[in-house]
């Protein structure tokens, strides 16, 4: 049982850095953006907020300079793939590898450094409750703050006028314009609410998950927040059930080994992957439901 | 992933074939002769990197070799590197590269770059070929490792003192000899002071990806290891060691500032030596075929930075089992040795040569679990 509440907290603390990427990215996708950036946005953050957690001694400050530098590192997506009208698929794929060869070579004074921040945390009362305190209330705080966005950006995006305005630009850039809607600047916006979250995610990793900053160290993990925007069919909920799932599946996969379970590893590593996309696919196979929800200028440039 | 890699390292590439014939045009010469000429073109030295240079870790240990042989052969020499090399396709174009661009001995750290060097090493009869890992030579390349399996062992001893739950636990990274070999050394050097050791295994099927390894080793901890060590690149597991209240080791690279607490000592590996050998034998022109295959006795391998928390009794124990290691008189794999299936590895008093040790997928008595194989 301990070691069942063990796995759901591991599983909870895995899906963070990618429901807080893919939250952003959606937010970004669903204004007919695609940035493909979000591996380099997440280095960056990922170096900024370990300099700043470093030299001012507080995760706080570290996670909101990186939040900070996701977003101001995606103005530069912004200038050239809305400004100037690039191939945003190309564009984001120059910002991933700029990304990557700008982290490595800022950070290279942080390798081998360590952060000395408080990496126990418990919600007092809650955490003493057998079971749920160990799987659910003993997390760091961003656990909650990702679901808590989720949460807000799911309202926001179906409930209120300024999510209805993003998916109009998403979906009809013309008619936004037309009716009088500042289009690029939004895109802007969202962009850059999307380069904050990767931002925050990329410092999450280097500040708490792994706490050290060492080049590449995100390894794949904005790939894999795009693609389960995608999978997710841009929906918030589904993308938070979705980096929980492959986090779970990750988590589960280790557990296994350790637990001595004779299958191949080779074939373990597979099953995230794999589980990810085969509940994602079932879960949004109505081709309808997929044309609903796709923002229908998804990476079309446009220009007033 | 795999595309952006491989964007990287042909970005890195064409920067330095920029870079180079920006340079000049440099006469290659024979280089067995130049050791009488006044003024000898110093011989270029080509360094092949699986992971960063600043990994803290595999490809840190490396580059320290890499500099340590600059040091001391000054202008005689000319190093260069290409790092984040995949071990796929890609290792053969930046491997072929350096040959072009007039290295004349060029390293290839990992154990994924035996086959593209192998085919590489025909084409370049005048390039030697040092292969790092790897079990299979050409009359221009030879392969050189390292006997990391006796830091391990000594860590172990460690180990088997320091667990209280008598579970320790290893991330691995990828189902070959020379990290089940590893797995094998650490349990074996525990049982040696503490019967009852089990090891729990965890592979990743990477070298590097801290979070992964991260991952593992909560994982493990999870499942009651209490100690832990790696055979992976980064620093992680030594870090999740140190947040979950664990003990851990450095592997590779001393480690010790990345968790002061939990950090038990550190195996590390000096390639300097080896790389200073290579190089001497390259510029005197006494290069030849043979296996280096270098541990605690030629001071390729160590076990470093022995913790505070290491009482001092076992901290004698693991010097002493150092020393005779450096001379000769203890050798890890002697038998008798079953494995964990109830073969009989190893006969009594057996010694297992280095035929046997390149061979191990077997895990030992008390390692749990199955070898992934190929099969």
């Amino acid at each position: 049982m301990e070691q069942l509440a063990a796995l759901i907290a591991a599983t909870l603390s895995a899906g963070t850095p990618l429901l807080l990427a893919g939250i952003g990215l959606l937010i970004n996708e669903r204004s007919g953006v695609v940035n493909l950036g979000a591996e380099g946005m997440m280095l960056i953050a990922a170096a900024a907020g370990f300099a700043v957690g470093f030299h001012s001694g507080s995760a706080t400050a570290g996670l909101l300079a990186g939040a900070a530098a996701g977003a101001l590192f995606s103005l530069l997506f912004s200038a050239l793939a809305i400004g100037l009208v690039t191939n945003q698929y190309a564009t984001g794929l120059a910002l991933t590898l700029f990304g990557a060869g700008l982290s490595a070579f800022a950070g290279l004074a942080y390798v081998g450094k360590s952060v000395p921040f408080k990496t126990t945390f418990e919600i007092p009362g809650l955490a003493d409750i057998p079971f749920l305190g160990t799987a659910f209330f003993k997390l760091h705080p961003m656990v909650y703050l990702a679901l808590l966005l989720t949460g807000v950006v799911a309202w926001v995006l179906a409930r209120t006028r300024l999510g209805l305005t993003l998916r109009a630009v998403g979906e009809s850039p013309e008619s936004a314009h037309a009716i009088g809607f500042p289009v690029r600047g939004i895109r802007v916006g969202a962009v850059a609410f999307g380069g904050a979250c990767c931002g925050l995610a990329g410092a999450y990793l280097s500040l708490i998950y792994t706490p050290l900053w060492v080049e590449g160290m995100v390894a794949g993990r904005g790939w894999i927040a795009l693609a389960l925007v995608t999978f997710a069919t841009w929906r918030p909920w589904r993308v938070a059930l979705g980096a929980y799932l492959f986090g779970s599946v990750t988590m589960i996969q280790f557990a296994l080994q350790a637990e001595g379970i004779e299958i191949a590893s080779q074939l373990l590593s597979m099953l995230p992957y794999l589980a990810t996309i085969v509940v994602l696919a079932l879960i949004s196979r109505n081709p309808a439901f997929i044309r609903i929800n796709m923002p229908a200028s998804l990476g079309k440039p446009f220009h007033p | 992933m795999w595309k952006l890699r491989r964007m990287l390292v042909l970005s890195a590439v064409m920067g330095a074939a920029l870079a180079l014939t920006g340079c000049g045009k440099e006469e290659p010469k024979p280089a067995a002769k130049a050791a009488e000429a006044p003024k000898p073109e110093p011989l270029k030295v080509a360094f092949a990197y699986v992971g960063p240079v600043g990994d803290g870790g595999w490809t840190f240990a490396h580059d320290l070799g890499r500099k340590e042989a600059e040091k001391e052969f000054g202008d005689r020499i000319k190093t260069s590197f290409v790092e984040n090399v995949p071990e796929s396709a890609d290792a053969e174009r930046v491997i072929r590269d350096m040959a072009t661009q007039g290295n004349k001995l060029i390293f290839g750290t990992t154990f994924g770059y035996m086959e593209p060097m192998l085919k590489l090493a025909p084409e370049f009869k005048d390039v030697k070929f040092e292969h790092a890992t790897g079990y299979k030579s050409a009359e221009n390349m030879r392969a050189y490792d390292v006997r990391a399996y006796e830091g391990a062992y000594v860590a172990g001893i460690i180990a088997g003192k320091m667990t209280k739950t008598n579970t320790l636990g290893f991330v691995a990274s990828i189902p070959i000899p020379e990290v089940v070999r590893n797995i094998n050394a650490f349990t074996l050097g525990a049982q040696s002071v503490n019967p009852k050791v089990k090891t729990k295994v965890v592979w990743i099927n990477k070298w590097f990806d801290p979070g992964k390894e991260s991952e593992a080793a909560t994982a493990l901890i999870n499942g009651g290891a209490d100690v832990l060590l790696q055979n992976t690149d980064s620093s992680a597991v030594l870090q999740t060691a140190e947040k979950m209240g664990k003990l851990a080791f450095g592997w590779d690279s001393d480690m010790t500032s990345y968790g002061p607490k939990a950090h038990l000592a550190s195996a590390i590996i000096n390639w300097a030596p080896y790389y200073k050998k290579a190089i001497k034998d390259a510029l005197s022109g006494t290069w030849k075929v043979e296996t280096n295959w270098w541990g605690m006795k030629e001071g390729a391998i160590d076990l470093v930075s022995i913790s505070d928390r290491v009482p001092a009794d076992l901290k004698k124990m693991a010097e002493d089992k150092k020393a005779e290691i450096k001379e000769g008189k203890f050798n890890v794999w002697t038998g008798p040795m079953t494995s964990n299936d109830g073969k009989e590895m190893l006969a009594k008093d057996a010694q297992g040569d280095d035929k046997f040790i390149a061979g191990i997928m077997f895990y030992v008595r008390g390692v749990e679990g199955k070898v992934p194989s190929n099969k």
